[in-house]
């Protein structure tokens, strides 16, 4: 009989929406909750890098007298053309902006992707195919020694060309 | 107390026998000896030789690897329409690969300048390395294949349905580990397949940009960036790669399929076992042969109703919800899981072993060159489960990638809260009209994809034609042919719900669509896609370079 009146005041406790003790409970619970995601998060941070093993992504091209005017150059590690015009210089990184793939630079200077087929103009422009966005145009500086410095992960708007 | 009581005391008589003859304990010792092996066996098994039904309920009972299984199974379990055998062939290729996995891990070395040479070395130097590398590559193919055609299985057969709608889930959550581990083994070998079809696989993970920009928010946000640098540790594949995606291979996700494949077999015990249909349990059917029998049937005989087990069953039920295993009816139409259902379970086994030792002897998994970041595969395939996701790919990153695979596979966990219709379970296509549902399902889906795949290999799509050559990326995103599959399909399962009033027959048409589109999209990825993903009528056709 006792056991019953236990039944039913536990079933309108849950029923009676917001008593002190419902209140206490639930911030226990929500607060363990929360702790419980908090330290997940926590422990999420460590493979987090925050030193990244390309880190100096800064590389020298060389002297710029070494690039003859409209001429063009691929440094195949950095995965970068050199464009050297009458104006100066500019890079374009050949890294498809689909899904990194290295995108290859035909004779009429247009850029065809092997893996799924984007298309970009010479100045690095979608043509065709799934690529969300135009080839990464990369900031070009010139080092206190006079090298050719390009920064593979610094992009400039398309169009910058660094005078030299 | 008198003489004679103190003599007959065998306490006294040992006490005695101990003091006098002094050669007794040498002797007990050799008997001892002799009857170990007999006691030895008597600890290790606690019953006698399963020859009545008791010691063969004690034989599942009391074994640890045995007792997921009730002492008794009821016979439309072991048919073999009723599974297939997919889910024990499941485990057991997992098991394989773990055996093998850890065979290979005895020479494999995570780092970029050695993994190849360490692969090369299991191919042609260590012993036996050729084969366990081999029925590792074809049992992870197997075990993609398995969970696929099971999981089809269960949806085809209601198996979703109340009270097993949670074990869906986590069936799901196995899918997904499946797939997971699969695509971090890939690298692994650090060939040229493996390095650019991850290279593809961690930009698909950073394609979330390719909505956060065109909605201009990627500064604040950007969850692509995350989730690559996550998978990666660097901005390209290399060794923090390879060393992550080993981690995840070996420890992390095997260890919580483990977990959810425990859960997933404890579920079926729970959820009162294998679905069947009302007719697999007649009202009146006579007793089945070797089950339970002689004393269940002398009992109802002698109108008895309530055995010992059932007032149990009774004590059970008044703590748990739902329906309980039916009281007095638990002998009906079940069978001695031992030996019946060890046999079923062993057979399949040897048939899935032996076809992966056949496939390993005769076939060689594939090794390329190793890789080289500066020239990409071309063309660059992933394996041919995900093969159907880089079709779509094709189309839009984010949405082949990320948006349609998450709703595809939020669309399946969901498919049990959807669809509570309580027709009967557990008959195939839930009768004549889901079959016939199925068919003119499977024909429409087949006729989208293969005309949408004809159109786009045909005509191209918004980039190619002049009047919609600048139209902005986000219009490509949310409008290209993967995502028409997509609402096609939704469309027409909401007819079939509205033309059928049953929305058990818009989920099989919904999931036939999705099977139907998943096998056409694989085979004409795998099959007609060549270099430069251009279309081809066969591998044969592609350009030698």
């Amino acid at each position: 009989m006792r056991h019953e009146i236990n039944q039913l005041e536990t079933a309108k406790r849950f029923q009676a929406p917001g008593t002190r003790r419902d209140f206490l409970g639930l911030a226990a619970a929500w607060s363990a909750i929360l702790a419980l995601v908090m330290a997940m998060l926590g422990a999420m941070r460590l493979p987090m890098p925050s030193v990244f093993p390309e880190s100096n992504s800064k590389t020298k091209l060389g002297k710029p007298d070494r690039f003859a005017s409209q001429s063009t150059t691929y440094f195949p590690q950095h995965r970068l053309w050199l464009y050297r015009d009458d104006q100066g210089f500019h890079a374009i990184s050949s890294v498809c902006t689909h899904l990194g793939c290295i995108a290859e630079r035909a004779e009429d200077g247009q850029f065809h992707c092997p893996c799924h087929g984007s298309k970009f103009d010479a100045v690095g422009r979608v043509t065709g195919g799934p690529a969300p966005k135009g080839l990464m145009w990369v900031e070009l500086t010139v080092s206190p020694e006079g090298y050719l410095v390009a920064d593979t992960l610094k992009e400039v708007p398309q169009g910058t060309l660094l005078h030299a | 107390m008198s003489e004679m009581e103190i003599k007959s005391s065998p306490m006294d008589q040992e006490a005695a026998g101990r003091s006098v003859r002094s050669g007794a304990p040498l002797r007990e010792f050799a008997r001892n000896l002799v009857t170990t092996p007999r006691e030895f066996r008597d600890s290790l098994i606690r019953h006698g030789r399963p020859t009545s039904d008791r010691a063969r309920s004690q034989t599942i009972f009391s074994n640890f690897f045995l007792h997921i299984l009730p002492v008794r199974t009821h016979v439309h379990s072991i048919k073999a329409a009723t599974t297939l055998g997919l889910g024990v062939a499941t485990l057991v290729l997992f098991v394989l690969l773990c055996v093998t996995g850890v065979l290979l891990m005895v020479y494999y070395k995570p780092a970029v300048d050695q993994a190849y040479d360490s692969m090369l070395d299991i191919m042609h130097v260590v012993p036996t390395g050729r084969l366990m590398r081999n029925v590792h590559r074809w049992s992870a193919h197997a075990m993609v294949a398995c969970v696929m055609l099971h999981m089809a299985r269960a949806f085809y057969t209601s198996a979703y349905k109340r009270p097993r709608q949670f074990n869906w889930v986590v069936g799901m959550g196995l899918f997904v580990l499946t797939l997971g581990l699969s695509f971090t083994g890939y690298l692994l070998p650090w060939d040229q397949l493996a390095f650019w079809a991850v290279t593809i696989g961690a930009n698909i993970a950073q394609s979330p940009q390719e909505l956060t920009d065109a909605l201009g928010v990627t500064g604040v946000f950007d969850l692509g960036r995350t989730q690559k640098e996550l998978l990666l540790g660097a901005h390209n594949v290399g060794q923090e790669a390879l060393i992550r995606f080993y981690v995840l291979h070996v420890i992390v996700l095997p260890v919580v399929a483990t977990v959810l494949i425990g859960v997933h077999f404890w579920r079926i015990r729970k959820d009162g076992g294998l679905v069947r249909p009302s007719r697999a349990d007649p009202p009146e059917l006579p007793l089945c042969k070797g089950g339970g029998t002689d004393a269940a049937a002398a009992s109802r005989r002698a109108g008895i109703t309530a055995s010992p087990a059932a007032v149990k069953t009774y004590g059970l039920m008044a703590l748990m919800k739902d329906r309980t295993p039916a009281v007095n009816r638990e002998m009906q139409n079940t069978i001695p899981t031992w030996p019946n259902v060890i046999y079923v379970i062993g057979a399949a086994t040897m048939f899935t072993v032996l076809i992966m030792l056949v496939l390993g002897v005769v076939f060689d998994a594939p090794l390329k060159e190793m890789a080289n970041p500066a020239v990409p595969e071309n063309p660059a395939k992933a394996p041919w489960y995900f093969l159907g996701l880089q079709e779509l790919v094709s189309y839009s990153a984010f949405m082949g990638g990320v948006g349609i695979p998450a709703i595809v596979v939020l669309g399946l966990a969901l498919v049990p809260y959807l669809d509570r219709e309580k027709e009967d379970y557990g008959v195939w296509f839930s009768g004549r009209r889901g079959r016939r549902v199925a068919t003119v399902s499977a024909l429409f889906a087949a006729v989208t994809v293969v005309a949408m795949l004809w159109f786009t290999v045909r005509f191209g799509w918004l980039r190619n034609w002049p009047s919609t050559s600048q139209v902005p990326q986000i219009v490509i995103t949310f409008f290209n042919p993967g995502t028409i599959f997509v609402a096609l399909f939704a469309t027409w399962s909401i007819a079939v719900v509205k033309a059928t009033r049953s929305t058990r027959m818009g989920a099989v048409a919904l999931f036939t669509c999705f099977l139907v589109g998943f096998v056409i999209l694989t085979y004409f990825a795998t099959v007609h896609r060549g270099p430069n993903w251009d279309f081809y009528w066969s591998m044969e056709d592609w350009p030698v370079h």
